[in-house]
């Protein structure tokens, strides 16, 4: 009984973040807020999702699956974000117009494809190696 | 109980279906497509979680595994291509 509460529990929280993550996909400005939403609520989703059917069954193969898909996920889906963030700056995206910070700004050469370091890295504090 | 939950759970999966479906074919940018593609994937293995509760077939889990890593998979060919070879902007 109490297994079956929380079962459905699970099931419905998960498809509510699965629903928040694509409200977001639809509705945020650009490209990395949108990834922003689609990684962190799709993958709690989809994990809620996966506990559910682990409650359900109640038995070892199952749940070894289960583990195995919310494992899978949650080393996948950072992979992916970074990967599609990098190439999406990389093609020259224009970020949201209200963005306050944009780290890699003139320090990403487009024609040679390598970045430069910022400058204070470049020259170190007098104190070392001096004294 | 449980049956209610599953049906409320599918009801919510194929809104959330239909919001990334906008996005897929709206998107501004190949990037925005990959993004939306990659979320309907991961609506997917939901989907399957759910039926498999529904349907009583644990066996079926199988398939969430495999659309996992393939959508993973899928999703890193076409950041490399985007970053390597693809337009530099398509809107």
């Amino acid at each position: 009984m109490i297994i079956e509460w929380l079962t459905g529990f699970t099931l419905v929280v998960g498809s509510g973040f699965m629903l928040v993550a694509a409200l977001g996909v639809l509705r945020m400005p650009d490209l990395l807020t949108r990834m922003h939403a689609t990684t962190k609520a799709g993958v709690l989703g989809a994990g809620l999702i996966m506990i559910g059917v682990a409650l359900h069954f109640a038995s070892g193969p199952v749940f070894a699956k289960a583990v195995a898909i919310i494992a899978f996920l949650i080393l996948t889906a950072p992979v992916a974000a970074h990967v599609i963030g990098r190439a999406g700056y990389f093609m020259g995206l224009s970020l949201w117009e209200k963005t306050t910070v944009d780290e890699l700004k003139g320090r990403y050469d487009e024609a040679t494809h390598t970045l430069t370091s910022p400058p204070d890295v470049d020259t170190p504090p007098d104190d070392q190696g001096r004294a | 109980m449980l049956h209610y939950a599953i049906i409320v759970s599918y009801v919510l999966l194929s809104l959330a279906l239909v919001l990334g479906f906008i996005r897929l074919a709206r998107g501004p940018s190949l990037a925005d497509r990959v993004v939306a593609l990659e979320l309907l994937a991961s609506l997917t293995v939901g989907f399957i979680g759910v039926s498999v509760i529904s349907s009583g077939r644990a066996p079926f889990l199988d398939v969430a595994m495999v659309l996992a890593l393939t959508a993973f998979l899928a999703a890193v060919a076409f950041a490399r291509y985007l970053e390597k070879g693809g337009q530099r902007s398509d809107h």
